[in-house]
């Protein structure tokens, strides 16, 4: 009887050390959307990308965790006739996790039908310049715009612009095939997917040999399943009030970087009293912003006074144009001739920066004699009304989408501004290849829209994360909505 | 009875076209456009309508409606806009997880709550019996998703011994996903068992004061023995009922249990399908709850009336 355990101890000590040099090569991500579907040719949802890109699917060119854009499928690429042609030069022995070769015909392929009459691609846009794709050589592309367009490689970057094959492109949704050092190998829809090493990757192949992606929606639910061990990391965590706890506990570590997410309280230009630049000046003097990121994100965000990323070079930092100034608010209203009784309403997605913010917004405001009406919406009832209805005074809301100033020159964009001077300056944004001039052009295109006070600039929103001590490699920043596990590795 | 049942089954039929009727029209009048929630800020006006065409979201709400009831007629639940998989493989995938919990979470109550409602009646008025009442007035009381927290917090985070949360699917073995499950069963079950461990007091304590109690009593029974071979029977009847209910309630109201533990049940398939506006597995997950409804009752009027003849006469 007393031998037993003592064989076991000794079994114990014997398996210990081994156990102990056994670096772990599996790891369980968790998110709190569930993607729709695997396509992200098909859908807008940033939680295809965060499952697919870069560990899936992978296009021309690809974001780095800095932001700044690296070569893909494509291992160079030359500017020719006045920024007019793209001849990307493709690497060679690349095959699809199906077993059949990646060549430019594949390229032609999937620039031609995200660009095609009946496409259902979400960033369609991001295509609309290509006039011809040609196949000069299995591995060169020629590209042709309509007109030149510099930022061109960056766009071939986003997750719309992956490149698939037609053999399995009409079932990406449910069994995504692509060029990756991660293949697809199961879905339990509500639950998890999971994905597996692809042994003919092309790169140095990934240290993980499997991945899961889990999905816990309820923030108090994410933060048992870490500190429970269910969960390895959680990139983009739900729970910021719970991050200190995280830090203090050695076991843990705190990711915590930067996203493309201009949050704005966008303001509808085309409805009186907002149309009156005075009221919507008035606006962004009554709020302040490290209030607001104190209060509602518990201290993680960066202030921002323009529609633009504080972390991009290109950066102007203009919160001073529209620093908290009550005083100031109260006179423009009264000049504005709406200091009495102007109330607006405010309606809020989901998210908690805006339900959060929103409160803390609608005390700022009152404090300036504004009264909001808050609605909460579902994101479906916040396409539907504010985003497509234009029904709505203020709204709260994250601009995800990277380098998206130029909604400013959309005149039937949600918040109805779009000027003339912003549609000259977004064309000369596009012909502009000349990088001082890009950026000279992007800085005039920020003090414009600060200066007109288009939306009230309230805070980059932060990415905040926890992970396992020993998990290195993932991205702290979000450039693009991805979880690049290509370079994730355990060190204990 | 061959009359009886064919009206049965009659108005069982023009309940389920009312119920398909009802429900279509409900889900289709909330707002949103499922197109434009899977497609995002930037789509442009002519993607959204290619996507609404290939969902089969374009064309008036008659066709639409008659297209999805003349599927269901021969089991096509139709395909869910957001997962791009047919509805049919969702929902029983979604079964595989809400009806085992659910069953768990029953056989839990019923173990607790019978023995203890026994011994409530048994000791009526007596220390045990207030102490029972008091702790099952508290069991009604406590929400259940904070009731699931504490658990989670200190059988899962203080004392790792069941995981927080999830489901491993039962691939993976009977005894990682029975253990998976015990949390957010307890959390269903504890609520259940309160109610119906009063139910059982009552019943039970009614049934006692019966004249055939006397009887057996008199004959020479022990208490015990005749509360065991006499009360008892008589007093599940409606222990039985209320049961029934909760395993409906449960099936598919368990929406909060299963997002504190994400399990990916039927109640969360609802859930998400309304905010995707997957309004496609809405209808069709809530067609089909209706239809199991519908059913049980019409085997229940069936049953019911093979015990009494009476009923089979009227009307």
């Amino acid at each position: 009887m007393a031998l037993k355990p003592l064989v076991l101890c000794a079994a114990m000590l014997a398996l210990a050390p081994g156990a102990a040099l056994a670096q772990r090569t599996d790891i369980t991500i968790g998110m709190q959307l569930e993607p729709p579907n695997l396509d992200p040719t098909g859908g807008a949802a940033a939680a295809i990308d965060e499952v697919v890109y870069a560990n899936i699917f992978e296009g021309l060119t690809r974001y780095r965790e800095d932001g700044s854009i690296a070569p893909g499928l494509a291992e160079s690429w030359e500017v020719g006739d006045h920024g007019l042609t793209y001849t990307f030069h493709l690497r060679g022995g690349v095959t699809f996790h199906d077993g059949t070769a990646m060549d430019a015909g594949d390229v032609k392929f999937s620039l031609d039908r995200a660009r095609a009459d009946g496409s259902t691609n979400a960033q369609k846009a991001l295509f609309a310049g290509i006039d011809t794709v040609e196949v000069v050589d299995p591995l060169t592309v020629r590209v042709t715009l309509s007109a030149p367009n510099s930022a061109f490689p960056t766009n071939m970057a986003w997750g719309d612009a992956v490149i698939v094959a037609p053999e399995s492109a009409g079932n990406l949704a449910t069994a995504p095939v692509g060029t990756g050092p991660f293949m697809f190998a199961d879905w339990v829809q509500g639950d998890r997917v999971e994905i597996a090493a692809n042994p003919d990757y092309w790169g140095t192949p990934p240290a993980l040999e499997a991945a899961t992606f889990k999905f816990i929606s309820d923030p108090t639910a994410a933060y048992a399943a870490m500190m429970a061990g269910d969960i390895d990391a959680f990139p983009a965590y739900p729970a910021p009030e719970t991050l200190a706890q995280f830090e203090a506990d050695p076991r843990f570590k705190l990711l915590i970087g930067s996203t493309e997410g201009e949050t704005i309280l966008a303001m509808n230009n085309a409805r009186p009293p907002l149309s009156d630049k005075r009221v919507r000046e008035a606006i962004a003097h009554a709020i302040d912003r490290q209030e607001l990121i104190d209060g509602a994100l518990f201290g993680y965000g960066t202030p921002i006074g323009t529609h633009f990323a504080p972390h991009h070079p290109d950066y102007l930092d203009l919160t001073g144009l529209s620093g908290h100034d009550p005083d100031r608010a109260r006179a423009l209203l009264a000049e504005a001739g709406v200091a009495e009784g102007l109330t607006l309403s405010l309606k809020l997605p989901p998210p908690s920066y805006a339900r959060r913010g929103g409160e803390i917004v609608a005390a700022q405001l009152r404090r300036v004699g504004i009264d909001t009406r808050i609605e909460n919406l579902e994101w479906a009832q916040w396409l539907e009304q504010v985003f497509k209805g234009r029904d709505f005074d203020l709204t709260i809301v994250s601009h995800t989408e990277p380098m998206d100033i130029n909604i400013y020159a959309r005149p039937d964009y949600y918040f109805q501004y779009g000027t003339e001077e912003m549609q000259t300056l977004m064309r000369e944004l596009d012909l502009a290849t000349d990088p001082a001039a890009r950026s000279e052009i992007l800085k005039k295109a920020q003090r414009v829209i600060a200066e007109d006070f288009v939306n009230a600039y309230l805070f980059q929103l932060a990415r905040t994360g926890v992970a396992r001590t020993g998990i290195e490699g993932l991205w702290q920043n979000a450039p693009t909505q991805a979880n690049d596990l290509t370079g994730v590795h355990w060190t204990e | 009875m061959l009359r009886f049942v064919l009206s049965r089954l009659i108005s069982l039929v023009l309940s389920l076209a009312a119920a398909s009727l009802v429900i279509f029209a409900v889900v289709e009048v909330i707002p949103g456009d499922p197109a434009s929630y899977m497609l995002g800020l930037n789509a442009e006006p002519e993607t959204l309508a290619a996507l609404r065409r290939d969902l089969g979201l374009e064309g008036g709400i008659a066709a639409r409606y008659l297209s999805w009831a003349g599927g269901l007629l021969h089991g096509d639940f139709g395909t869910s806009y957001t997962y791009r998989v047919p509805v049919a493989d969702l929902v029983s995938a979604r079964l595989w997880v809400s009806l085992p919990l659910t069953l768990y979470a029953l056989i839990l109550s019923t173990l607790i709550a019978i023995p203890v409602g026994m011994l409530a009646a048994a000791r009526r008025g007596g220390p045990a019996d207030f102490g029972i009442m008091g702790a099952t007035q508290l069991g009604i009381a406590v929400p259940n998703f904070w009731f699931a927290m504490l658990l989670v917090l200190v059988l899962a985070i203080r004392n790792p011994w069941f995981p927080a949360g999830g489901f491993p699917g039962w691939e993976k073995g009977l005894w990682v996903n029975l253990r998976a499950l015990t949390l957010p069963a307890v959390a269903l079950a504890l609520p259940q068992a309160a109610i119906l461990a009063r139910i059982m007091r009552s019943s039970l304590l009614e049934v006692l004061g019966q004249d055939y109690i006397r009887t057996a009593r008199a004959k020479g029974l022990s208490r015990g023995a005749a509360v065991l071979k006499h009360g008892l029977r008589n007093a599940l009847i409606p222990v039985m009922t209320i049961l029934g209910l909760q395993f409906s309630f449960l099936l598919a109201g368990a929406i909060i249990i299963e997002k504190v533990f994400f399990l990916p049940g039927l109640g969360l398939l609802i859930f998400q399908g309304i905010t995707q506006r997957d309004l496609i597995v809405v209808e069709s997950v809530v067609m089909l709850l209706v239809f199991a409804v519908i059913l049980v009752t019409f085997f229940v009027d069936i049953a019911y009336a093979a015990i009494d003849p009476r009923l089979r006469r009227r009307r």
